[in-house]
């Protein structure tokens, strides 16, 4: 049995003291960002507080009027469900043909892969290829170039793999195709990697910006990270908010911050539910195949 | 249609044709999204002309590498990567491990899993929407942090606009974002260790730190190697997520880092060869940091990445 000693319990104390300031820390800034989101004009920021002296919601009806926002809802929503239903399809395909140990150069094609893990061609020449290709303004700019991430395809071929042969050659026994084999037994057996697989490239999707910042020029083609960005950081908010009414009741800040809180909302509203799938994916990912 | 013979090497392609219809949208991917890129890095070596393309540009040589490495600009910009990235090593490197051992300490599974909730939180979040709350959460005027240092009777410290403070902040939001993240792995590999050795080490009568030193962090030490290569593996590739949307102007000389004086030059500038030639001589910088780590850690422990 453990003896308690004094020195032990001061320890768990400690301990727990730590996790609680730790767990503050973590959620600081998102509720000082809730606060300033509902803060209205005459909101004094002399003192620290929680909550705001005078609370709107004034800041949130602006945000939810505008045009811009509405389509970046849209357009980010577009390119996570295309996006994550194109990866999540080719790449368990291109994992299940490299998890049969009878496709032909099998070690060739796979450090064909994981090589471009290692080297890249970098910024421009990525970007002259979209350019080339023609997508500029296209939801596909967004997509495509990220289609297969290596370190998924790895994680998914490593999942497959431990699928039992047998079962596979019972099948083909019985007269099954390649793709029956894929679709009709591997799929379903591989639920587990696919919920995770479609988690983090819709998160991926959800909060890329990047793409989309340097592919997209047309206003209302721009996904939700990027309107926020030009609303937030680079200093485009008087433009975008032209022309809403009574903005004497809001501040650029209180804006700016309910602005964020739109963008960011999807994503706390969903990660308690999914949080552990991302845990388990990761654990999947960390077993070496 | 004849089939073809066996001893021709391509006759498995033609056998396995169903798996490799299947192969078949990946790897095109690979080709057109990966490989093709690292032949446009030929730019590097040309003068590239929009109108003409990469291969009707004129030949340049080492040209734009001359150049880059005679400008002060980049070596700044090279120190900058370095330093940032060696400072996150130094106090990045250690939290995670050690948030993994104290969390291993606690007892009540409910508390455990509400922290580590709360703490994986901030890696789900990307860095423009951060940048947004830290910019807002740090400002001189409404932030909490100068709020705080007013009424204590400090000046308040415009930290995002600040030499002095920038680096500080990148690592600090760094280490907030992925500490509970990062602590996974450890986690993970910390659930592996055997339970008769804490039996054993108790019975030998080990108290709850001696346990901690002797059972728990030896049995941390293979993922702490593997995720340490990683580490250095990496000290050359900067965060241009978090840069971008954190630094402005006044804090260049302290914050442009390579990918950030990358995307300036080329997309900005338009000096899309000289740009390429940045990107390139840190890429080469890159592969040569990861492969020569691998090695080292395949001489010394039987842990590596291949």
């Amino acid at each position: 049995m453990r003896k308690t000693s004094v020195s032990a319990l001061l320890f768990d104390a400690g301990n727990h003291v730590f996790f609680i300031l730790l767990a503050c820390t973590t959620l600081l800034p998102f509720v000082y960002l809730f606060s300033l989101s509902i803060s209205s004009a005459e909101t004094s920021f002399a003192t620290i507080r929680l909550l705001p002296t005078h609370a709107t919601f004034r800041n949130y009806e602006v945000v939810l009027h505008n045009p811009l926002i509405g389509y970046g809802f849209i357009n980010s929503i577009v390119r996570t469900v295309l996006g994550t239903a194109l990866s999540v399809f080719v790449t368990v395909m291109t994992a299940y043909a490299l998890s049969r140990s009878y496709m032909p150069h099998r070690t060739f094609w796979l450090i064909f892969i994981t090589f471009t893990m290692f080297f890249s061609g970098g910024l421009i020449p990525n970007y002259l290829l979209v350019k080339s290709l023609g997508l500029f303004n296209s939801v596909w700019a967004l997509v495509l170039p990220s289609l297969v991430q290596t370190f998924q395809l790895i994680i998914a071929r490593n999942f497959i793999m431990t699928i039992p042969e047998a079962l596979e050659e019972s099948a083909k026994i019985d007269g099954a195709g390649e793709f029956t084999v894929l679709f009709r037994i591997i799929l379903p057996l591989s639920l587990p990697i696919i919920a995770t697989l479609s988690l983090w490239t819709a998160v991926g999707h959800w909060n890329a910006w990047f793409d989309s910042l340097i592919y997209i020029s047309e206003a209302k083609k721009q996904v939700m990270m990027v309107v926020m960005r030009n609303i937030v950081l680079s200093g485009q908010l008087p433009d975008v908010f032209d022309a809403s009414p009574s903005t004497a009741v809001v501040t650029p800040e209180t804006l700016k911050a309910a602005t964020i809180m739109v963008t960011t909302l999807p994503i706390l509203v969903v990660y308690p539910f999914v949080q552990k799938y991302f845990v388990k994916g990761m654990l999947i990912g960390s077993v070496k195949g | 249609m004849n089939s073809p013979r066996r001893s021709h090497p391509l006759g498995n392609y033609w056998r396995h044709r169903k798996l490799m219809l299947l192969f078949l949208p990946g790897v095109l991917y690979y080709i057109v999204f990966h490989y093709s890129p690292m032949y446009g890095v030929t730019i590097a070596f040309k003068d590239y002309h929009i109108l003409k393309g990469i291969n009707g540009s004129p030949w340049a040589g080492l040209e734009h590498f001359r150049m880059l490495f005679a400008l002060k600009g980049f070596w700044d910009v090279f120190t900058n990567t370095i330093l940032i990235s060696f400072y996150k090593l130094v106090f990045g490197f250690p939290a995670p491990i050690l948030f993994a051992l104290l969390l291993n300490e606690l007892r009540s599974i409910l508390f455990k899993r509400v922290i580590q909730t709360v703490s994986y939180l901030p890696h789900f979040i990307s860095w423009v929407i951060l940048a947004g709350i830290f910019i807002q959460f740090l400002s001189p005027s409404i932030g909490p942090v100068n709020i705080a240092l007013k009424s204590l009777g400090f000046e308040p410290v415009y930290f995002l606009a600040d030499s002095n403070w920038f680096r500080t902040i990148l690592v600090s939001t760094d280490i907030w974002k992925d500490l509970g993240w990062g602590s996974i792995i450890y986690l993970a590999a910390l659930a592996g260790v055997h339970p008769e050795l804490y039996e054993a080490a108790r019975v030998d009568g080990a108290n709850r730190f001696a346990q901690a030193k002797y059972v728990t962090l030896p049995g941390l030490v293979p993922t702490i190697i593997i995720m340490f290569i990683f580490a250095v593996g990496k000290l050359i590739t900067d965060d241009f997520d978090q840069v971008f949307n954190l630094y402005n102007a006044a804090v260049y000389d302290v914050g442009d880092v390579i990918s950030t004086y990358t995307y300036r030059s080329g997309l900005e500038n338009m000096q899309y060869s000289f740009a390429t030639a940045v990107g390139l001589f840190k890429n080469i910088i890159a592969f040569v940091l990861v492969v020569a780590t691998n090695q080292i850690a395949r001489r010394y422990s039987d842990y590596s990445l291949w």
